[in-house]
């Protein structure tokens, strides 16, 4: 088990270099805020651990929390990522817009 | 009905999603190379997302629905409207936010499951090595997010706050001591008592290391704290025998490490020096010395003047910087641009890969007000232009300016590449005031003989110049 998590590893991590070098200096911020949404998928760990049996009071709470980082993390991270990409496509008209004025 | 239960419950149909869900983020962020694919790519990697989210959730045992949705509620409460209302300006720190709850999720899991376990009682060594990694940089993560966060929307000074020479070897020491807690649970010990210490080792430490960073090596820890949080989930992964969380850490460790490096070879600074602590004192120091020699040579412009220049411009370069967002200048920024195009003048945007708070973060503010994206210039791309560049027009941009980084080898800043707006005919600044930047360097630039200041706040300025720009 061991070997095959490290070998996952250890592509993805390539994997990762691989697909993310092609990303224009444009795209960072929006590149980082959806990788930073990714990551919010800590919650799956939060999902599987909190099923697991021996869990005392103290530990849901801790677990509940981590669940709700966890979905702060990729509701957000993939909300405003989205928000941010939807400007970078060409618009017809250069309408002023949103809740910036 | 039971057939269709026990299919969907089946670990092999469990193993498919996961590989789906990662087959899904990897194929979505590769749509993240173009503008034109990249709405669809982030909507790609989200729907991944639900997909390991569901697989998850089929995969579990035991119950406690009432607390996963507890949390999922409590978490959406709180990020929908956050993602929704937060201001293209306020991105860096929204992103410091969300990567902070990441780390969070990262570490608390680590100690509910070192406490259900009995302490790692009856785990495999590696499992228990892998966990107590995570719990470590999750913390470091979840602290150093928050403290960037703090910076960032101004509840902290902006400023670096460090403990002078004592800096390095306090952090060296809570590194060690974070690490020399993490062996001892590791080998064995089912202390409670050493596991909390160890994560507060590591949450000292993530205060320690972000807290004497400047606002403007922001982009570089912002992402090194993204990757880390990455990393911390791939590890979570391993412990948890989790393939989906693994793929899903890596690919975010390894766009961070990019990013990281990226951001750091852009300010000619090597990572562990920005994580040293800011920009040195001797540095800034040294770089002041400049002022006292310069002073009273600086010539300001009007509103006025400056329109008119532009006017009779062929070639104008917008050079934006921190001040642009502060000053949320976007829009008033693209008005004038819009003006000075009616009037034929060509308009371009220098983008220097470290203004601002976030890699592309002015990228991001300049396509809010919809400047076309192929007007925005990479600064390779841009340098050679400068020489028929008529007039420059730097907004609340300052240190990427500065020729100090290819002329005084003694400043903080030598060796940064910079935008070569001092090639350009002329160049007008709109600046606040005569302070310096964040890393408080003195701007020769502004004392050459084709540079003019126009003080005032970067929206006011601009909208003035447009506003003269009429009347001509």
């Amino acid at each position: 088990m061991l070997l095959t998590n490290l070998t996952i590893l250890v592509l993805a991590g390539f994997v990762g270099f691989a697909v993310i070098s092609k990303v224009p200096n444009t795209l960072h911020t929006p590149l980082m805020s959806g990788t930073n949404a990714i990551h919010g998928i800590v919650l799956l760990g939060g999902l599987l651990v909190i099923g697991l049996s021996g869990n005392g009071a103290l530990n849901k709470l801790l677990l509940v929390i981590a669940i709700a980082f966890g979905t702060i993390n990729i509701v957000g991270g993939f909300l405003v990522t989205d928000r941010m990409l939807e400007m970078f496509k060409r618009k017809p008209t250069a309408a002023p817009k949103d809740d910036e004025q | 009905m039971s057939l269709a239960t026990s299919f969907f419950h089946d670990a092999n149909f469990l193993d498919v999603l996961y590989i789906v869900a990662f087959a899904l983020f990897i194929y979505g962020l590769s749509g993240l190379t173009g503008p034109r694919t990249a709405v669809r790519g982030n909507r790609i990697a989200a729907v991944g997302m639900a997909i390991a989210v569901v697989a998850t959730l089929l995969q579990r045992q035991e119950g406690n629905w009432g607390l996963i949705i507890l949390g999922v509620a409590i978490g959406a409460a709180v990020g929908v409207p956050a993602a929704r209302k937060v201001r293209m300006t306020a991105m860096p720190q929204m992103v410091a936010l969300f990567n902070g709850v990441g780390g969070g999720a990262v570490f608390l899991i680590a100690w509910a499951e070192f406490r259900r376990s009995g302490g790692y009682h009856g785990t495999a060594l590696y499992i228990a090595a892998f966990s107590v990694f995570a719990a470590i940089i999750g913390s470091i993560s979840f602290w150093g997010s928050n403290i960037a966060f703090g910076k960032l929307q101004e509840l902290l000074p902006g400023r670096p706050i460090t403990l002078g020479a004592a800096q390095q070897p306090v952090n060296f020491l809570l590194g060690a001591l974070a690490v020399a807690l993490g062996v001892i649970i590791v080998a064995g010990s089912h202390s409670e008592l050493i596991f909390i210490l160890m994560l507060l080792a590591a949450a000292l430490l993530g205060n320690a290391v972000v807290l004497p960073i400047g606002g403007a090596d922001m982009p570089v820890v912002i992402s090194l704290l993204n990757a880390a949080t990455g990393l911390s989930a791939a590890a979570t992964g391993v412990a948890l025998n989790n393939p989906a969380l693994i793929v899903a850490g890596m690919i975010v460790g390894a766009s961070g490490s990019i990013l990281t490096n990226l951001m750091a070879v852009a300010m000619n600074r090597s990572i562990p020096a920005i994580i040293a602590g800011g920009f040195g004192g001797g540095g800034v120091i040294e770089g002041a010395t400049g002022a006292g020699e310069h002073a009273g040579s600086v010539r300001s412009t009007s509103a006025a003047d400056v329109a008119v220049q532009l006017a009779y411009a062929r070639l104008v370069v917008i050079v934006p910087g921190y001040g642009m967002a502060v000053a949320q200048a976007q829009h008033a920024v693209r008005e004038l641009a819009k003006a000075l195009e009616a009037r034929g003048v060509e308009v371009k945007y220098a983008i220097h890969p470290v203004a601002g708070r976030m890699p592309g973060h002015m990228n991001v503010l300049l396509a809010e007000a919809d400047v076309p994206y192929e007007q925005l210039k990479e600064m390779d791309d841009i340098n050679p232009e400068f020489a028929r560049t008529d007039v420059s027009l730097v907004i609340g941009a300052n240190d990427v300016t500065n020729p100090a980084a290819k002329t005084n080898p003694g400043s903080p800043i030598y060796g940064m590449p910079i935008l070569d707006v001092e090639n350009s005919h002329s160049v007008i600044v709109i600046k606040r005031s005569m302070n310096p930047g964040f890393a408080g360097i003195e701007n020769e630039l502004y004392y050459k003989p084709g540079t003019a200041m126009l003080f005032g706040d970067a929206k006011s300025a601009v909208t003035d110049i447009t506003a003269e720009l009429a009347n001509i």
